[in-house]
Formats: structure tokens, sequence, C-alpha cells
């Protein structure tokens, strides 16, 4: 009986290896209601993004000739957004991969691809601020409706990430405790689903500010 | 299913996210042409398939069951009754002379 037993004990993490708990139940409430706010924030800013056009007759020449009429258009900033994103998935794929590892009860890899998370994430930012220095010399400021919902919303973003950053960092620090085992890694579970929650907000962040043409200009042409 | 077939689905799923944001970046450049319609259709279409394999497979909603899916539904409801309390707005602008 007590040999049975074991046998269903280990067989069940198998079949069913992301089994329910409270701190997962909190994380997706969390997550939930911060996804909320994300579509809040995105929302105003399409529709500022709508009315951006009538703005840039604002702007001087030097600032149009800047770019800045072409924010949002596939000609500004593709190339280094485009490699910001893909370090996410990379990153995402790490971090999965980490759970993995400590799920088959490879320790050392689970740190190795945790490692490999951070650093993505902190990639990541470096760009982000490249980006950002870029854009504020050029003149892009957000005291304008425009520039405020530009910056807030990657800026609420780029807030995820290092949060995620620091998040994961606790955790590692823990994993190099060995705290983790193939038995209990709810902890590294739980970071991993915050994290897949950033990168999954950039794909779509990427995709309306960055990809989608602007609608007015695009529309008179 | 094993952790190893796990392990092979996430490369799977990390090779499409690759190949659903390239053709994402060549249907958005200018050379290539695309209708303007089409093009945000088209990306709008993407990524939500990229969002949706990051929380199927990479956040295991796949393998959850209805009470998690019952707290990722209800924000996507409300969502939805934001983006169309702001329809309006975007309308409006459109409208202007």
């Amino acid at each position: 009986m007590d040999v049975s037993g074991a046998a269903e004990a280990v067989a069940v993490p198998t079949k069913k290896p992301y089994s329910f708990t409270p701190g997962k139940l909190a994380m997706w409430l969390f997550l939930a209601s911060d996804a909320m706010g994300f579509m809040g924030f995105l929302g105003v800013y399409m529709v500022l993004r709508v009315a951006a056009p009538l703005r840039v007759e604002n702007l001087t020449g030097e600032q149009i000739a800047g770019g800045f009429r072409k924010i949002g258009d596939p000609a500004f900033g593709i190339p280094l957004t485009a490699l910001m994103t893909f370090v996410l998935i990379c990153s995402s794929v790490t971090m999965v991969k980490s759970l993995a590892a400590v799920q088959r009860g490879d320790v050392k890899r689970m740190k190795m691809w945790l490692g490999a998370t951070i650093l993505g994430g902190l990639f990541f930012l470096s760009c982000q601020v490249y980006e950002w220095s870029h854009l504020i010399h050029l003149g892009l400021s957000p005291a304008t409706n425009y520039g405020a919902t530009f910056f807030f919303l990657t800026g609420f973003h780029g807030l995820h990430v290092t949060c995620g950053v620091i998040y994961l960092s606790c955790i590692f620090r823990r994993a190099m405790q060995n705290a983790y085992t193939q038995e209990n890694h709810s902890p590294l579970e739980l970071v991993g689903l915050f994290w897949h929650f950033v990168d999954l907000v950039w794909i779509v962040l990427f995709t309306v500010i960055y990809l989608m043409p602007e609608p007015v200009l695009r529309a008179s042409q | 299913m094993s952790n190893e077939d796990h392990s092979a689905l996430y490369m799977k799923i990390f090779g499409w996210l690759t190949v659903w944001t390239v053709a994402e970046i060549i249907i958005a450049m200018p050379q290539v042409g695309v209708p303007r319609g089409i093009m945000i259709a088209g990306l709008a279409v993407m990524a939500t398939i990229k969002a949706s394999m990051v929380g199927l497979f990479y956040m295991h909603l796949k393998y959850e069951g209805k009470l998690i899916w019952a707290v990722i539904l209800s924000p996507l409801f409300l969502a939805a009754v934001i983006c169309i309390g702001f329809w309006p707005d975007a309308v409006g602008y459109y409208a202007r002379p």
C-alpha cells in the first residue's frame, strides 16, 4: 500500500505539473488587475494617437525632421525595438526552461537559465534607456498628450520589467542557496508567470506603438 | 505529457513567436505596400496569436482549471468594455473637419 501510494505521489506531477496553489491564484488575480490597468492606458494612448497628427502641426520643422511624424512608423526605431522584442521573447524561453529544469530535478540548469533570464531583462532595460534618451534628445516631450502617453505606457512597462528583474534576482539568490528542488519550486513558477506577463504585454505594445501606422496621416495620403 | 516533451514544445513556440514577429515587421514596412486596413487587421491578429501562445504555453494556461480561466476572462471582458467606452472619442477625432 505504501509503495503504490508513493508511486502515485510521484506520478501526479508528471500528469499535471502545474498544480493549483493559493499563491498561483493570487498571482493570477494580480496579473488580471494589472492587465486592466494596461488596457486602460493603451486605450488612452490609442485615442490620443488618433488625434496626434493634429498636434504634429505644432511641432517645429527640426522636430518633424527628427522623425516625430514617424513615431509609430516602421521607419522609426524598429530595428532597436525589434531586437528588444526578440530578447524579451528569448528571456521568456529561458524562464520556462528554468522551470522545466527544476521540474526534472536539474537544479544546475535551473540556475543557469534563471541567470540568463535576468540578463535578458537587464539588456531590455538598457535598450529602453537608450531609446528614451534618444527620443528626449530629439525633442519628444512628456508635456504633450501624445508624448505623455507614449512615455507613460512604455515607462509603465519598463517599471514592470525593472520589478521583474528585481523579483528574479531575489529568486535567483534563493536558488543559489539551493532553496528550490524538484518537489518545492512554487516561487519559481510564480516569478515565471509575472515575467511571461511582462513579455505578453510587450508583444501588444510593440505592435500598437511601433508597428501600426499613424491613422490620419496615412489616410490622407 | 512529459517534461521532455514540454522542452521541445517551448522551443517550437519560440520559433513561432520569432516567425510571427518577423512577419509583423515585414507587413508593417511601407516598401511592402500592404493596404493600411489589411495591415492593421493583420498586425492585430498576429499580436493576438503571439500573446495567446505566450499565455497558453509559457504561462501554462492550457493546463489550468476553470477557476484560473475565470480570473483571466473577467478582465478581458472589462477590457472590451473599456475599448467600447473609448470608441466614441476615437470616432470623434476622425469626424473633425
